[in-house]
């Protein structure tokens, strides 16, 4: 097996401020930009804070950006490096800074908070449910998501304009309300609740511009903006602007009265 | 004082996995004011990692399947040592405990009727995995996540505060329960981001912190899994139930060294994945112990016939419960036939096509691709056994979840023992935190709110205490002095891990487990030096210094009562005890704290902290007996047992 | 620990207050601006192309080739072609080329195109340039008001694209005539115009909005099984839109540009038959 020394930029600070600090570390066969950072705390800087869990890209905990790029830090392997090139490891740079590479995620909490959840149908108990493989295809994709806030990170909308948290509820939530309403049973229609138009009037979809960044950093490789996004979009749509629908709602309620 | 924050509650969850978050959701639907804590985000917990499946006798893929099936193969996987009533329980209620996630929005993959398509696994006598790919675990932690979002939703339409009846304090570590007389007041806690101390006063604690794996150097558990509700629950003099029985899953990730110990499912097998040696022979076959020789192939002609026709034909001996394939790699591997890295070989690329592969084992595929470079369509997959789970744990009520000895006090999940016997079968660990989650939750609520009046109190001296031994790792320097230098509480840990990898493994013999003991009782004393540098925001040098306490008291009861048990029984194998002896299998091993009053001054090797003692256990109740054979149950019951 | 070496900013986005003190916008460093430049250049050479090509107002025709620039042809100042597109529903008013009448359909289609949004929004409007490289604007509404809430009618845009796809369709076939008319014949240009063709199609098919229609909207694939076939169809080509956009957008031009170099005489169509 082989190994040899790596430079590394490691960000270190707090709210208070902060810089890259350098550090030349082992490498060895095989291993992940996580196990770079172990080895920084186990010899060189026992309170190198970071968050990480699994190890094994299911939890989503070690998201940083790496050389600039949002990733999971178990999930990118130091092969795809040249030995001899420094390695920059920041926080996540959309997010408030807690400490070194943790910073404060509880954007991502309010927002879920804010996606009204799965409504069950009446009239069916639980074991009643049927559903076919076909129809929650769509919405199991969805729930592929790992939380690893990579998308929400990334996409410009927010990471750029802090004053646009506020309105825009982020890839992740969107597609959220996406799964939801692709869900076969969910009855939140009949509840009186229109998912698709929360979606643009509450969720700020329209601040999305498919700009597709988002797909482009999902460790899970889901498709966010092609099968939820743009989908939610086509859906609002249909809902505000498509001349046939507008037209067919008017007849019919003509009709009806 | 650095305590900042004071807190009422009625019931206080430690832990927001499977069992955590299901005993938090009883509770709040209970009526009860209930705190959720977790040492990482919410949503984050080691449940995700689980691949396999919720073990549920649906009888949606076979018919034939029931409760008594179910129970049947889970004393059966445990050797009749577990504590038979939640055996029982847990069978009877998972497929409830199933379809309520689906009223909560769980989407599981489907049969083509419509209903939750069920997998097969080592062990179950039918397909009874209710699943979702390999990643059910996702699937179960993000349902109950977002269901308790829905019940903050419903007290946010009330109360205008999310946070009124169901609140999660994520990324905060319990160090005590707080005690009022025998009873239990309370909890103190550290924020990790600030370092900030909490008590949060409650009657009753749901204790949900999973496992232990973290004492072991190969391992598919997370950092979080440091056995801190074991310590806690022996801490606050409850005692924790056959900690010998550890599993060690057969199939972890061997080669690159760095992803050494991650879990590569058991599903694999399920749908067709078989163990080769270096020599290209499917080894099992070799392997199949006398208890199981009447259910399971005796040719791989056989053995592949059940895939299509389950029913008239015997199941493939990869398939053998988790305990028994671990040992034949084992065996396999020291024998000279391993894999280069010191595995076996998995292999379905020659047994199912790519795209099938692909479909069926999406985490997998990706897993190897991604950090193996392994492309598991096209070769096959080098595996080697990891340590996984623990069955042993704290002793609890079975209907009520209430820890022994400890008003107050449950637990649910892992870190409850009893359920699993000695070696707890795939899928039914999904299963056993819903089941028991639920009925912890519930009966926590119910003893808190008959204290509504007379809530016990929260005595300052012991949050005073509590304060000073979370903050001792920062003089560690002044404590050192002359009984020696500050310790790296990451070389401490490493030395643990390695230790009770190597003389409490997978394999135990009574010399190394004995100086196991000397080892573990050498690093308790130095643990007493962990120092750490920084402050109190967000260290995970001071996180660690902390969770090694408890890892040296679990690591303690592990090898005491593995030393104890003279035989070999699921997931405790003794190389000088190699049989499974009858005598034993109504004995119980009970770990409680050497030194009562609680203080950790044990510092003297021999003696060490923990005491062990010996119970027999409640005989089977006759008509669960009933539903076994005479012939095999004379193989596990002694004579005495048997004609009662 | 405010290790203090580089100080706090409010540069607004990730130079903002609370996040990490980082002075640089980006630190990537494997070459991002790639992808954006090339969008810019082969975007603004098809549009210089077209520019020229749709305001030349000559040699779109080379019986039996139309450019597809000029087709329908809807003008009165159109050129006749014999059994061609022709369809003077301007009149003679129209005094400019007559190709602008309908370049506008299919330019709609691929401005509101998702992924031509993509493509400029990154290429042009540097918003962003590229995942995780700061974006120069100081604010930001996304689609959400004038004009780019027009985005939104992509849908109507789609409809014509069909019509023209179907006018384009008629144009192939008729190039299966030979110079006099007489069908049963083939030269290069039937090719290049069946390559065009194709992609066109294609291109048009793998638009969000049909996958949308033919059975996105649906809740119930289950009930739908024919709507479903289509929507999985249409998926497939979805996932290839990106490429079908330029392949189609580059066989448009050199169709029109085929039929440039017949018609201006440059070379004669090679018959095969």
């Amino acid at each position: 097996m082989s190994s040899h020394e790596a430079r590394f930029k490691v960000w270190r600070g707090d709210g208070q401020g902060g810089g890259l600090k350098d550090f030349t570390v082992e490498v060895n066969d095989g291993e992940v930009v996580l196990d770079i950072v172990h080895r920084l705390q186990a010899t060189q800087a026992p309170d190198l804070a970071v968050r990480w869990n699994c190890k094994a890209g299911k939890c989503g905990s070690c998201s940083a950006e790496i050389n600039g790029r949002p990733r999971l830090m178990c999930m990118t392997r130091m092969s795809v490096f040249d030995p001899g090139e420094t390695v920059t490891i920041t926080p996540l740079r959309a997010f408030p800074v807690v400490r070194d590479l943790v910073t404060d995620v509880g954007f991502n909490y309010r927002k879920a908070r804010e996606i009204p959840a799965f409504v069950p149908p009446p009239g069916l108990g639980p074991g009643e449910y049927r559903m076919f493989q076909e129809d929650v295809d769509r919405p199991q994709e969805f729930r592929k998501c790992i939380e690893c806030f990579l998308c929400q990170n990334t996409c410009h909308v927010v990471r750029d304009h802090e004053d646009n948290k506020q309105a825009f509820a982020g890839p992740r939530y969107l597609m959220r309300v996406a799964e939801l309403d692709m869900h076969p049973l969910d009855a939140a229609a009949r509840a009186g609740l229109d998912r698709g138009r929360t979606a643009q009037d509450e969720h700020g979809l329209g601040y999305c511009n498919i700009t597709k960044c988002c797909t482009e950093v999902c460790p899970e490789g889901i498709r966010i903006t092609d099968n939820a996004l743009i989908p939610l979009k086509e859906r609002a749509v249909d809902r505000k602007y498509d001349p046939l629908v507008w037209l067919g709602s008017k007849i019919r309620r003509r009709s009806g009265a | 004082m650095s305590v900042v924050d004071r807190q009422e509650w009625d019931v206080v969850v430690v832990g927001a996995g499977g069992a955590g978050l299901r005993a938090a959701i009883e509770a709040r639907e209970g009526g009860a004011r209930t705190a959720v804590i977790c040492k990482s985000l919410f949503g984050k917990a080691h449940t995700v990692m689980a691949e396999g499946g919720i073990a549920a006798a649906m009888a949606n893929a076979n018919e034939h399947d029931n409760w008594q099936v179910h129970f049947r193969d889970t004393m059966r996987g445990g050797k009749f040592l577990n504590q038979w009533r939640m055996a029982e329980l847990h069978a009877q209620e998972a497929p409830d405990r199933v379809w309520e996630l689906e009223t909560w929005g769980a989407l599981f993959d489907r049969t083509k009727d419509g209903r939750i398509s069920q997998r097969n696994f080592g062990g179950h006598e039918y397909p009874r995995l209710a699943h979702v790919g390999d990643r059910t675990g996702l699937e179960l932690i993000r349902t109950l996540q977002q269901k308790t979002v829905a019940l903050q939703q419903q007290d946010f339409a009330e109360s205008g505060d999310y946070e009124s009846r169901l609140k999660v304090f994520q990324e905060c570590t319990v160090t005590r329960v707080l005690k009022d007389g025998d009873c239990v007041s309370g909890v103190f806690a550290y924020e990790r981001e600030s370092g900030r101390f909490l008590v949060l006063e409650a009657p009753a604690v749901v204790i949900a912190t999973g496992g232990i794996g973290k004492s072991f150097k190969v391992t598919s558990n997370s950092w979080e899994y440091t056995g801190d509700g074991h310590a806690l629950a022996l801490l606050a003099g409850a005692p924790l139930l056959n900690m010998e029985f550890v599993q060690f899953h057969p199939t972890g990730m061997v080669w690159p060294p760095s992803v050494k110990g991650i879990l590569v499912t058991e599903s694999v097998r399920g749908d067709g994945g078989v163990l080769r040696n270096s020599g290209g022979e499917r080894f099992m076959f070799d392997y199949v112990p006398d208890v199981f020789k009447d259910k399971y192939a005796e040719s791989e002609e056989e053995a592949d016939r059940w895939y299509e026709d389950p029913d008239h034909n015997r199941r493939p001996p990869e398939l053998l419960p988790r305990d028994e394939v671990a040992r034949a790699i084992n065996a396999e591997v020291k024998a000279g036939r391993g894999s280069p890295h010191g595995g076996v070989f998995l292999d379905v690329s020659t047994r199912m096509p790519a795209e099938v592969i692909r479909r069926r084992l999406p985490s997998m595929y990706h897993q190897f691709k991604e950090l193996a470079d392994v492309d598991i369509t096209a070769e096959a997959m080098e595996v080697g056994p990891t340590c996984h789970y623990v069955m042993g744990g704290i002793a609890v009520d079975s209907d009520t979840a209430a820890a022994r000895g400890v008003p107050g006090l449950y637990a649910a999940g892992e870190v409850a023992g009893g359920m699993h016997g000695s070696n707890r079968l795939g899928g039914n660990s999904l299963s056993d935190l819903l089941v028991f989650g639920r009925r912890a939750g519930r009966h926590a609520a119910e003893y808190a709110q008959g204290l509504a009046y007379r809530r016990p109190a929260v005595d300052d001296s012991q949050v005073d205490t509590a304060a000073a031994e979370a903050l001792r790792p920062f003089s560690a320097e002044a404590h050192g002095g002359a009984a020696g230098p500050p310790e790296n509480p990451y070389t401490l840990h490493q030395e643990l891990q390695q230790t009770m990898n190597d003389l409490v493994g997978i394999i135990r013999r009574e010399s190394e487990m004995e100086q196991a003991l000397h080892k573990l009782a050498e690093l308790r004393v130095r643990a007493r030096r962990a120092g750490v540098e920084g402050h109190r925001q967000f260290n995970p040098g001071w996180h660690l210094a902390l969770d090694l306490r408890n890892m040296l008291l679990v690591s303690e009861c592990v090898a005491r009562a593995a030393l104890e048990r003279t035989e070999s029984r699921g997931g405790h194998t003794r190389e000088d005890h190699p049989a499974m002896d009858r005598a034993w299998r109504n004995v119980n091993l009970l770990c409680t704290l050497a030194d009562p009053s609680g203080g950790l001054a044990a510092a003297d090797p021999a003696r060490g902290q923990i005491r062990l003692s010996r119970e027999t256990t409640a005989p089977i109740r006759p008509d669960l007996l009933a539903l076994f054979e005479k012939e095999e149950l004379v193989k596990y019951l002694a004579e005495e047992e048997l004609y009662e | 620990m405010a290790t203090g070496t580089e100080p706090r900013y409010d540069g607004g986005g990730v130079r903002g207050r609370t996040r990490a003190a980082i002075a640089a916008p980006h630190l990537r460093t494997d070459r991002w601006w790639l992808a954006p430049a090339g969008t810019a250049a082969g975007l603004l050479a098809f549009v210089l192309y077209s520019t020229w090509r749709a305001f030349a107002n000559a040699h779109y025709y080379a019986a039996p080739y139309v450019s597809p620039f000029y087709s329908p042809c809807l003008a009165e100042n159109c050129r006749t072609m014999r059994a061609g597109p022709n369809a003077d529903l301007f009149g003679s008013w129209w005094a400019i080329s007559p190709a602008v009448i309908i370049l506008i359909f299919p330019l709609g289609f691929r401005l509101t195109c998702y992924y031509y949004r993509k493509a400029y929004y990154r290429a042009f409007w540097a918003s962003p340039p590229a995942c995780a490289v700061a974006e120069p604007h100081r604010s930001y509404s996304g689609e959400t008001r004038f004009p780019l809430i027009l985005q939104n009618v992509h849908r109507y845009f789609f409809y014509a694209a069909l019509l023209v796809a179907g006018v384009l369709t008629y144009d192939t076939v008729l190039a299966f005539r030979d110079p006099h008319y007489r069908w049963g014949h083939m030269g290069l240009g039937t090719l290049v115009f069946l390559a065009n063709i194709v992609l066109i199609w294609t291109y048009t098919l793998s638009c969000h909005s049909c996958r949308h229609i033919v059975g996105g909207k649906l809740k119930h694939f289950s009930k739908h099984p024919v709507r479903y076939r289509a929507w999985q169809f249409v998926g497939k080509l979805n996932a290839r839109h990106m490429q079908l956009a330029w392949a189609s957008l580059l066989s448009v031009a050199l169709a029109d540009f085929y039929v440039y170099l017949v018609a201006s005489g440059v070379f004669d169509d090679p018959r095969f038959f």
